[in-house]
């Protein structure tokens, strides 16, 4: 019974920091160097690691695909498998993943800190909200680099499917084969709904490692552990809402 | 005492506003099963010094922080100029500034615009207001040269002096400090008194200082309050203070320590069974 009011009191702590930090949408045109900077840490600083997952996403999947696919001689399809496993699922979650991990325990780290150092008490009696200047600039810059990130994971899988799909003995399609059937069964809307799961699966996590961060008590070990269960939280929620957002996109 | 029709003085600009009082009435404030504060009752005049003195865990920094909005009280009242400090809107009325014990300085944020931070959210002023304001808040404190460093790259006392220096840019009406001498030397000590009075003087602030420190409390307040295990025990001017026959007051003003004490005993015992 415990763990469900604490659950519950999350989700209301939560909603009511989105709430907060929206009702200062307005203010957003006049904090352009924090969403700048924001969108530099998020989107330029998480990329190569993203290019790097994505590339051997691609790879992985044309291997597999590549070998399960040759003893019924539909190895022509390995395109069209990477190609929408990454924009549909795998260019998405993994995206958000990463992001958890390296943006999302930043951010718990870094707001947990001020926290017990009383800078956001600091904040307060400056009548400053936080929700304003620490957590709307950061969704902000969230909704913004997602699709750039997404569009950049895509285009680097579906590049290392296709070297796996060149330069592996047993599968041995060239790139002109791949990409044509990639493009065939790969629509627009498919690359459409990824970006919208991300941009689902990123907005929650950025909120859910602030609510954390801001709501932290005690001294300088809590903010270890609040960075642990921002990381944890963020991807629990990653995996629980993958299902419900591609059971509505479907 | 004539203080209730005093006036603060903007640093900056010298215009006048009214100073604030605060009220406290039968505050009682528990975390968990620890009672912290049982039925605080006093009030601080518009444009006084008042200094809150007691023990370490008292209660002193839990009650600074009700007035300053942070905490919510379990039962009883605070009120500032009238109003409910944790509001929003008393905060956008009554301008309070805190200068807290570590600083709480923000660490990504250079000196400037640590002070600045302030007046561009409020959007007080142009730039080259903004920026006047801080360059002279951070002369009155004496630490201009340090506007361009970052909090990591200051000392303790210099720390206090630019969180001083903060407070100072937010035009403040209720000037309160959470232990302003406390890790500094006794020079640095004396500067901060100094300064605390001479804001006080110069600007009519209205302040209220929590402090062990009994020179300050004694030279510089108006009154001083007692807080010994959440509860106030002495109110008073300093004179009454030292006057004071109290055996908690007289022991806390003057401790003594008593070699003869059992402890100190059991401590020679323990040293020559090593």
């Amino acid at each position: 019974m415990k763990q469900v009011t604490r659950i519950l009191e999350g989700v209301g702590s939560v909603v009511q920091l989105m709430m907060r930090s929206l009702s200062y949408t307005a203010t957003l045109p006049a904090q352009g160097a924090r969403f700048i900077e924001q969108c530099y840490l998020i989107g330029y600083t998480t990329l190569p690691i993203v290019a790097i997952l994505s590339f051997f996403i691609g790879t992985v999947l044309a291997l597999e695909a590549g070998y399960a696919m040759q003893d019924f001689g539909a190895k022509e399809f390995i395109g069209s498998l990477v190609g929408l496993s990454m924009a549909r699922e795998l260019g998405p979650m993994m995206t958000s993943v990463l992001l958890a991990g390296r943006v999302g325990s930043a951010i718990a780290a870094e707001l947990a800190s001020m926290k017990v150092y009383q800078e956001i008490d600091a904040l307060t009696t400056m009548n400053i909200s936080p929700a304003k200047i620490l957590v709307l600039p950061r969704l902000a810059a969230v909704l913004v680099m997602m699709p750039v990130l997404i569009i950049i994971a895509n285009i680097v899988g579906w590049f290392g499917g296709s070297v796996v799909a060149r330069y592996v003995s047993y599968v041995g399609i060239g790139p002109e084969a791949y990409f044509a059937a990639l493009r065939h069964y790969t629509k627009f809307k498919d690359v459409i709904n990824g970006m919208e799961k991300a941009e689902v699966f990123g907005f929650v996590v950025v909120l859910v490692c602030c609510d954390i961060g801001l709501n932290t008590k005690g001294g300088p070990r809590e903010i270890g552990a609040a960075v642990t269960r921002a990381v944890v939280v963020s991807l629990i929620l990653i995996l629980v809402l993958d299902y419900f957002v591609t059971k509505i996109l479907l | 005492m004539a203080l209730s029709c005093s006036k603060t003085r903007n640093p900056f600009t010298g215009v006048e506003a009214n100073a604030v009082g605060v009220k406290l009435e039968k505050l009682c404030k528990s975390f968990d099963d620890t009672e912290v504060l049982k039925g605080v009752s006093f009030e601080v005049e518009p444009g006084e010094i008042f200094v809150l003195m007691g023990p370490s865990g008292s209660g002193k920094s839990v009650l600074l922080r009700h007035i300053a909005g942070l905490e919510l009280p379990n039962s009883g009242k605070v009120t500032v100029d009238g109003k409910d400090p944790s509001l929003e809107a008393t905060r956008d009325a009554v301008r309070i500034a805190l200068v807290f014990q570590a600083g709480a300085l923000f660490n990504s944020l250079s000196v400037y615009d640590n002070l600045a931070l302030y007046p561009r959210e409020h959007r007080s002023g142009n730039d080259k207001d903004i920026d006047r304001k801080v360059m002279h808040a951070l002369q009155i404190l004496s630490v201009e040269d340090a506007a361009k460093k970052f909090p990591s790259e200051l000392s303790g006392g210099m720390k206090k002096r630019v969180s001083i220096a903060r407070a100072l840019v937010m035009e403040p009406q209720l000037l309160l400090y959470d232990e302003p001498t406390s890790e500094l030397d006794p020079v640095m000590g004396a500067t901060i008194s100094e300064i605390i009075a001479t804001l006080k003087n110069e600007y009519s602030v209205t302040s209220l200082v929590v402090t062990h420190d009994r020179s300050l409390a004694l030279t510089i307040s108006n009154r001083v309050g007692i807080l010994m295990d959440g509860e106030l025990i002495s109110l008073g001017t300093p004179a009454d203070l030292t006057k004071s026959k109290d055996p908690r007051i007289v022991d806390f003003l003057n401790p003594k320590i008593d070699i003869e004490h059992p402890r100190f005993k059991k401590l020679e015992t323990k040293e020559a069974a090593k």
